[in-house]
C-alpha cells in the first residue's frame, strides 16, 4: 500500500496504559478523534467499553477530562456540560459524548433525539461495534442481519437488519453528520475537524471493529474494517442539514460482501442464500445513498475513488 | 429591600430558585410541578434571571443535565413530581454519588396507578436512600426560604438536596410571601465554589470505575457528609433567622415544653395540626406537636431529646411502606430505640392521594393515641372500609 497524503496530527491525547483489548476499533477511534478535537475539549462517556478503557478511579488514560454518566444519558450529559461551561464563560470548549452502539441505537436514543431536535451544541460520537461488547457480546439494534451474538445464537442468528441510525439523525435535520471508519484515518480526521468547526448538534458514526466480539484475530482489525467500506457494508458519507448527502469515497472496485463476512467467526454459520440476502441489502443501501448524493450534487462523478483507499 | 408578594407554593419555589441565582435549569412538565418551571423559563427568557434553561424531553434527562452542568461548575436546579421523580431515580443516585449540590423541588404527588395528581409522600420517600438530603416544608414562605437554605447546606457538604412540598395544598394555594432583600441573600448564599470541575485543561476521570478496594470509601465519605450536614443545617438555619427573621431547624417543637402526648407531622398538615393542638390545649390537654422538617440527614439527637420521657407519641404518615409501616413512623421508632425511657409510638396512615386531613382528624388521632393500651402495627385514619 502506498502511503501518500498522510496527514494525521502527531500529537497524542490518548496514552498507553488504557484498558482496551488488542485490535480495539473503539480505542483507535478515540485516539484519532482526539487528534482532531484537541485539548480544549471535554468528554462524557456513558456505560460502554470506554467506561473501562479510560481507566479506573486512580488512573486516567486521556489528556482530556471525562465525565462518566449513566447508560442512556450521553447526549444530555454533554448538553448539560456545555450549559455548565457556558455559564462559567468557557463557551469555546468542545463538548462531546462518546458512546457505544447500545448506548446510542437503543437505550440512549431518546436523549439523542431530544438533544438533536434542540440542536444542542455538542458532538455525539458512536463507536459502533455492532453489539453490547462490554457486557459480553449481546445483540443491539446495531447488530447486522445474520450475525451471531450471545443472545442471537448460531441456530437463531440476528433476524433483523441493522437499524439505520444515520437516517434517524438525518430526520432531525442536524447541521452535520458523517460516517467514519477507523481504517480510513484521514477521512476520519477530516470529518471530525469539520464537525468541530460546525455549531449545533453533530453526529459522527464510527465503524469500530471488535476482535473478541466479531470472533476474529486482533491483528486483522484494520483489514476487516477496510473491507467493510470496500464492500459498501459501511459506506463513508456526510449529511448536512439532513438534506445534503456527500459520499466521501467509493471503492474503485466494489468487493462482494463475502470477502468481509468470511473473515469473521460471527458470520461463519451463514449459508449461501444468507450471503446473497446480505448482498442485496447492502446494494440497496448503497444505491439509496448514491441517489441522495446525486440529488444533492447532480452527479456521481465527483465522488473520490482513490486507489490509496484500497 | 425585601418585598411582599402573594404567591402560590410553586411560584414561591421559582422565586426561591431565582433568589439563589441558579445558573442552569432543566425540567420537564408534570402536574402539579409545572408552574415552577413555567415561571422560571419566563424569567430566563425575559432576562430577569441569568441562566440557561435546558428544555428537555424527560425528567431523566432533566436530572442528567443538572448533573453534568453541576459537574462543570454551575449551580443547577430542577423540579418535578411523582412519576417524574421516579423516572429520575437512577440519576438521583448519580447526583449524590458524584457529590453534586443540585437542588430539586419535589411537589409531592401520589404514585399511579390508579392515576392521581394529589398529594402524598410516597414519591419523595421512595428516594430516601439515594443520598439526597430532604426538607419537607409547611408553608409557601418556608418553600421559598428552603430553596436558598438547601443550596447553602448542599454546597458545603457536596450532597444534593430535595425541597418537598404538598401538591395543591401548597403548590396551588396562594399565601403572602416575603421576598428577602437580594443583596442580603447574596451575602447569605455566595456563588457556588465547586471542589472539582470538568473543564478543558484538567484531564481527570470523574465517576470512573471503582473496584472493591476503593468503592467503599466513597460511600463512607457520603455518610460522613450526611452526618456533618446535621450541624450545618442547624447553623445555617439559625443564621437564616438572624438575617431574615425566621430560623429553621431539622425538627421544630410546638407547645412541647410540658407536653405529655406528642403528635408528629410532616409537611403542610403541620399547620392543620397546630390548630388541633391549640384546641386540645384549650381543653386542658398537655398536647404538643413536633414538626419533622429534615428527614435526611436524620436529626437523631434532637429527636431523642424532644421525645424522651413523653407519655405517648403519634406519627401521622401521608405515605406507606407496603408490608411495613408509615415511613416516618419507622424512622422515629428506630431513632428512639436506644432510649431507656422511650415513649410508646403509634403510627397513623392518613391523607393518601390527597385525601384531606382535617383539624378534627388530628384531634381524633390524638384521642385515639391517648386511650390505646397496646401497640397496633398500623392504624388507618379515614379509610373507607
Amino acid at each position: 500500500m502506498i502511503m501518500k497524503n498522510w496527514q494525521i496530527p502527531e500529537k497524542e491525547l490518548l496514552f498507553s496504559g488504557h484498558a482496551a483489548c488488542q485490535g480495539c476499533g473503539g480505542a483507535l477511534a478515540m485516539r484519532l478523534a482526539l487528534k482532531a478535537l484537541g485539548e480544549n475539549s471535554v468528554a462524557t462517556i456513558p456505560a460502554c467499553c470506554w467506561t473501562i478503557i479510560s481507566g479506573d478511579v486512580l488512573y486516567h488514560a486521556l489528556k482530556v477530562p471525562v465525565f462518566h454518566t449513566a447508560f442512556e444519558t450521553a447526549a444530555i450529559s454533554a448538553a448539560g456540560l456545555k450549559a455548565g461551561l457556558s455559564v462559567r464563560g468557557l463557551k469555546d470548549a468542545t463538548v462531546f459524548a462518546w458512546a457505544g452502539d447500545g448506548g446510542t441505537f437503543d437505550i440512549g436514543i431518546q436523549a439523542i433525539s431530544g438533544a438533536a431536535e434542540r440542536n444542542e451544541d455538542i458532538i455525539y460520537f458512536v463507536y459502533d461495534n455492532e453489539a453490547y461488547m462490554n457486557t459480553g457480546i449481546q445483540r443491539s439494534s446495531a447488530t447486522p442481519w445474520g450475525a451471531w451474538t450471545t443472545t442471537t445464537p448460531v441456530k437463531h442468528p440476528e433476524d433483523k437488519p441493522k437499524k439505520n441510525i444515520d437516517e434517524i439523525l438525518a430526520a432531525h435535520k442536524i447541521p452535520y453528520q458523517a460516517t467514519v471508519n477507523v481504517a480510513y484515518p484521514e477521512d476520519f480526521i477530516r470529518k471530525v475537524t469539520k464537525a468541530k468547526n460546525v455549531k449545533g448538534f453533530r453526529f459522527i458514526h464510527i465503524f469500530a471493529p471488535c476482535p473478541p466480539g466479531w470472533k476474529m484475530a486482533s491483528d486483522i482489525s484494520i483489514q476487516v474494517a477496510r473491507l467493510a467500506t470496500q464492500t459498501a457494508i459501511f459506506p463513508l458519507y456526510e449529511i448536512e442539514n439532513g438534506r445534503n448527502y456527500t459520499v466521501s469515497y467509493l471503492p474503485p472496485n466494489k468487493l462482494p460482501v463475502i470477502e468481509y463476512l468470511k473473515m469473521q467467526g460471527r458470520f461463519k454459520h451463514l449459508k449461501e442464500e444468507d450471503v446473497e440476502h446480505i448482498q442485496r441489502m447492502v446494494d440497496e443501501n448503497l444505491d439509496y445513498i448514491l441517489k441522495k448524493h446525486e440529488l444533492t450534487h447532480g452527479t456521481l462523478e465527483n465522488i473520490p475513488r482513490p486507489e490509496f483507499y484500497k | 429591600m425585601s418585598i411582599k408578594k402573594v404567591l402560590t407554593g410553586n411560584h414561591a419555589v421559582s422565586y426561591g430558585a431565582m433568589a439563589s441565582r441558579v445558573q442552569v435549569i432543566s425540567a420537564y412538565p408534570i402536574t402539579p410541578q409545572t408552574q415552577v418551571v413555567e415561571l422560571l423559563s419566563e424569567l430566563v427568557a425575559d432576562g430577569k434571571l441569568d441562566a440557561i434553561f435546558v428544555n428537555v424531553e424527560s425528567e431523566h434527562s432533566a436530572m442528567s443535565a443538572c448533573i453534568s452542568a453541576s459537574a462543570a461548575g454551575a449551580r443547577a436546579f430542577t423540579a418535578t413530581s411523582a412519576q417524574g421523580l421516579a423516572l429520575m431515580h437512577e440519576m438521583l443516585h448519580w447526583a449524590a454519588g458524584a457529590r453534586l449540590p443540585i437542588v430539586l423541588a419535589d411537589i409531592n404527588r401520589a404514585m399511579a396507578p390508579p392515576w392521581t395528581i394529589w398529594t402524598d409522600q410516597n414519591d419523595s420517600l421512595s428516594q430516601r436512600d439515594t443520598g439526597w438530603m430532604q426538607i419537607y416544608v409547611e408553608s409557601n414562605q418556608e418553600a421559598f426560604d428552603s430553596i436558598i437554605l438547601a443550596y447553602k447546606v448542599a454546597e458545603q457538604v457536596f450532597l444534593p438536596c430535595m425541597v418537598v412540598l404538598d401538591a395543591f395544598v401548597l403548590s396551588h394555594t396562594s399565601e403572602p410571601i416575603e421576598i428577602h432583600d437580594q443583596e442580603k441573600i447574596d451575602e447569605y448564599l455566595p456563588p457556588y465554589r465547586p471542589m472539582v470541575t470538568i473543564e478543558p485543561g484538567k484531564p481527570i476521570g470523574y465517576g470512573a470505575l471503582a473496584a472493591p478496594d476503593t468503592y467503599m470509601e466513597f460511600r463512607y465519605k457520603m455518610q460522613r457528609a450526611m452526618e456533618n450536614a446535621v450541624e450545618i443545617f442547624e447553623k445555617e438555619g439559625k443564621l437564616f433567622g438572624d438575617m431574615f427573621g425566621h430560623s429553621y431547624d431539622l425538627v421544630e417543637p410546638y407547645m412541647m415544653d410540658d407536653a405529655e402526648y406528642v403528635i408528629i407531622t410532616v409537611g403542610a398538615v403541620t399547620s392543620t395540626a397546630r390548630v388541633a393542638i391549640q384546641e386540645l390545649r384549650k381543653k386542658g390537654e398537655k398536647a404538643g406537636l413536633l414538626k419533622f422538617r429534615v428527614l435526611r440527614p436524620f436529626p437523631f439527637e434532637k429527636l431523642r431529646e424532644l421525645l424522651s420521657g413523653r407519655k405517648k407519641v403519634a406519627v401521622i404518615d401521608r405515605n406507606i411502606s407496603f408490608g411495613h409501616h408509615g415511613i416516618f413512623y419507622q424512622e422515629v421508632k428506630s431513632a428512639l430505640y436506644p432510649l431507656s425511657n422511650r415513649p410508646p409510638v403509634f403510627g397513623y396512615i392518613a391523607g393518601l392521594g390527597g385525601r384531606d386531613i382535617t383539624v378534627s382528624d388530628v384531634v381524633d388521632i390524638y384521642e385515639d393515641m391517648k386511650k390505646r393500651e397496646t401497640l397496633e402495627e398500623i392504624i388507618w385514619k379515614g379509610v373507607k372500609l
